[in-house]
């Protein structure tokens, strides 16, 4: 959650599955797909509201963003949802910082919304995310997008945008590098030493 | 964080983090359909309130409330400590019943700390909320974060505290917390208002205000407390807002950025004049607002991760 350094470079095992040069390729497909699939661009669509979140998620929903206003004309507006304060893991874990909630001024009130986030894993960020949404307006429709899905659901969740599919073991762990936090844009694959449990980076 | 009992000794990391985490919350309220977040469900917060209090109370509730915990208030008057049950069985019993935090106000000093001893068994967390002369943490919390939010960071500012040092838990609870911020604190007080050892607090010492406030970036106003006061602390009233009142004609002696604070009850006219009070410079009503936001940081701190480390 924090911007620790993830995987650094070099340690022993690690693979990676995207260079800088595939993650970019990739967001600008995922791109391409929201464009297709919301009718973004096209006259009397209100053009959807791309929610990251923190950490990772929020400079991808600003790529994204960054990508459909380029290839659409129209770019959507970014922002961010913290989603710590609705997480079913909070009395687990030592208490976490909070991180930044951006909206859009005009609100998510009948918007279609893109919730936006970096690994897909049990599914239960994006159902905190849901609830926190829930407080904030009601969304003419969600929609999620994510670079990567590792599977391993622990809930009925499932991405509408996917940058890449990885079968994982559960013990491996799947780090998304982006130059915004950790100066470089990579994805790579942990062999189970350092394993992330479900519902962590989910 | 298990309990909050004083600033005094209070890690800067914690307080800062405190700090931040009511940033966050207040910034995520803002403008929200519904404020309210369900992160202390199922929690129980109690109110222990040996003394009056209006604004500490209401804004512990609120607070509380608004994380969704669930909120009892006791106060002292209408409980069975009218009967003469003790501190020690009253707080048992309220453990015993199922709250995971104590809030309490109370008459004497070191009362919170006592009843965090006497529930160190249970488990239950304790927030001072103002005992005796001694400490009130999250009055100090909600001053700070107003001035953070104001004045960018508190280090290196220097900010006035003006008054009845002596019987003021709260000034007691600002001079840690800000000094241990990096803040440089001066305390401007007749000799006879404050308080024995003074020379061992990371303060300065002044009685001539006047001079002080041509150099602050905040002063705070402290209320003359009448009830604590058995015997002539100054001659009169008068002589007091003559001397040490925040007038009109010394709020112009102020830099144009200063920010004038008071924890609350005012008094008009005595320590505070009314213009001032209600002027821009004034951040009263936002003390008020950040109070909340910051006791909801307190909470999610002490409440939200039950295998926290201490």
């Amino acid at each position: 959650m924090s911007s620790r350094p993830r995987g650094a470079a070099g340690s022993a095992g690690e693979r990676e599955l995207l260079s800088a040069g595939d993650v970019a390729r990739t967001i600008a497909r995922m791109a391409h797909q929201v464009i297709e699939k919301t009718a973004n661009g096209a006259e009397r669509t209100t053009p959807p509201v791309l929610l990251g979140i923190p950490s990772r998620g929020t400079p991808l929903a600003v790529r994204l963003a960054d990508k459909i206003g380029e290839f659409s004309g129209v770019r959507p507006p970014a922002g961010a949802l913290d989603v710590t304060l609705y997480r079913d893991d909070l009395r687990r874990r030592p208490p976490r910082a909070l991180e930044q909630t951006q909206l859009p001024a005009d609100g998510i009130d009948d918007r279609v919304v893109i919730l936006v986030d970096d690994v897909l894993f049990s599914g239960r960020t994006i159902r905190a995310a849901l609830d926190a949404l829930r407080d904030h307006g009601r969304p003419r429709a969600v929609q999620l997008a994510v670079l990567v899905d590792r599977g391993h659901r622990e809930l009925p969740i499932r991405a509408d945008y996917v940058g890449k599919n990885v079968p994982t073991a559960r013990t491996e762990g799947v780090s998304v590098l982006l130059a915004e936090i950790d100066g470089r844009d990579a994805v790579l694959l942990r062999p189970s030493e350092a394993a992330e449990t479900p519902g962590e980076d989910s | 964080m298990k309990h909050l009992l004083a600033t005094d000794g209070l890690d800067p990391a914690v307080a800062t983090a405190v700090l931040d985490t009511a940033d966050e919350l207040k910034h995520t309220l803002l403008g929200r359909e519904v404020k309210k977040l369900p992160t202390l469900r199922g929690r129980t917060v109690v109110t222990l309130f040996y003394e009056n209090s209006t604004r500490t109370r209401v804004s512990f509730e609120i607070a509380g409330k608004w994380m969704s915990a669930d909120v009892i208030n006791v106060s002292a008057s209408s409980s069975s400590v009218n009967k003469g049950e003790s501190l020690r069985d009253t707080a048992l019993t309220l453990a015993a019943a199922g709250a995971d935090c104590v809030i309490v106000r109370h008459p004497a000093s070191g009362a919170a700390q006592r009843l965090a001893g006497w529930l160190a068994e249970p488990g239950t967390s304790v927030v001072n909320a103002g005992d005796g002369t001694h400490e009130h943490p999250t009055q100090a919390l909600l001053d700070a974060a107003t001035l953070r939010e104001r004045l960018g960071s508190l280090k290196d500012r220097r900010i006035a505290i003006v008054g009845d040092v002596l019987h003021s838990r709260v000034a007691r609870s600002n001079i840690h917390l800000l000094a241990a911020l990096g803040a440089e604190v001066v305390l401007v007080a007749p000799p006879t208002l404050l308080p024995y050892g003074v020379e061992s607090l990371p303060v300065t010492v002044s009685h001539d205000l006047d001079a002080e406030l041509p150099a602050v970036d905040a002063v705070m106003m402290l209320r003359v407390q009448a009830e604590r006061m058995h015997g002539g602390f100054f001659p009169s009233a008068r002589e007091y807002s003559i001397a040490y009142g925040l007038s009109e004609r010394r709020q112009k002696l102020l830099p144009d950025h200063a920010v004038v604070l008071h924890p609350g009850p005012m008094l008009r006219g005595m320590e505070i004049a009314s213009a001032v009070a209600d002027s821009p410079a004034s951040a009263i009503t936002e003390q008020v607002r950040n109070g909340v936001h910051v006791r909801m940081a307190v909470l999610y701190h002490l409440l939200a991760s039950e295998g926290a480390a201490a």
